[in-house]
């Protein structure tokens, strides 16, 4: 059963990885890297990791959702309907790529990897909570931390700069005039 | 099943990302290379946990640290896009070239 699922899976998800670097429409990029996490999040599920699978899956649908918003927002072409490269130096990147697989792939079957240590607990949840509150709580605290210094700093990054960040609170005085007016006959 | 085939497929989605975020000029394809990266990193800790060491938490707290690199990647990307974007019109890499000199 495990491998049957690998081998639909894995194929699906370096599949659909690969496919998002050659669509040319957005929608399809998304929807192809969301693929490629499901498939991920399903192979995760058959490791016997049930709960970090649905939690991969459901995160990866919303973060897609954003991201196919961003895109069509920022990207010079969204629906893909104009030909056009989007890349640069697309040798070097893929004898890096190459180069990096092929090593990474060496490494997998040169190294001899260790034998099974102990047995699969009865609830993998159970003790992935109860690592995240005993032996890897610096951890947890430091994700924490990470992450609220993140929102903190994306919040700071995304706002518009306004008249709030020379004047503070002062809501009475005027917006500053322009170091230089403006107009017919300056 | 091994633990080898589930490490080639992290090993090949990693390539595939890294391949994105080095060839992409948009922004935003440049993050979905990462994430891709990313997620061949998640694949390894969930293998590793299940084929090595399944009798300790570590392997998946090692899926957490990267499914929380993964959204502040997301946060921080789209963040520093958006400011750029806002500032100076820039949505691809090679128009904020700045710094190279």
């Amino acid at each position: 059963m495990t491998a049957v699922v690998f081998w639909v899976l894995a194929p699906l998800a370096a599949a659909s990885g690969f496919m998002v670097f050659r669509f040319a429409s957005m929608a399809r990029v998304t929807i192809a890297l969301l693929v490629s996490f499901l498939a991920t999040g399903g192979l995760l599920i058959v490791l016997g990791l049930g709960y970090l699978g649905v939690v991969v899956i459901l995160m990866m649908v919303m973060e897609m959702i954003i991201m196919a918003v961003f895109m069509i927002a920022y990207m010079m072409n969204p629906a893909g309907l104009i030909s056009m490269t989007m890349d640069h130096n697309k040798r070097g990147a893929l004898a890096i790529s190459v180069t990096s697989f092929l090593l990474l792939g060496a490494g997998i079957f040169a190294v001899p990897w260790p034998r099974r240590a102990g047995a699969r607990p009865a609830d993998p949840t159970f003790q992935l909570g109860k690592a995240l509150m005993t032996t890897q709580m610096l951890t947890m605290i430091t994700l924490a931390f990470v992450l609220f210094a993140t929102m903190v700093a994306a919040v700071v990054l995304a706002t518009g700069r306004g008249r709030y960040d020379r004047f503070g609170d002062d809501l009475k005085r005027r917006p500053a005039a322009g170091p230089v007016r403006g107009g017919v006959g300056r | 099943m091994s633990l080898q085939l589930f490490l080639l497929l992290a090993a090949g989605l990693f390539a595939i990302g890294l391949y994105g975020a080095l060839s992409q000029q948009s922004i935003v394809m440049i993050m979905m290379g990462l994430e891709l990266m990313l997620n061949g990193v998640i694949g390894a800790a969930a293998a590793f946990w299940h084929y090595v060491a399944p009798a300790a938490g570590d392997g998946q707290v090692l899926v957490v640290v990267a499914v929380v690199a993964m959204a502040v990647e997301m946060a921080a990307g789209f963040a520093v896009a958006t400011a750029i974007f806002r500032a100076r019109d820039v949505d691809m890499t090679d128009m904020a070239a700045d710094l190279k000199r």
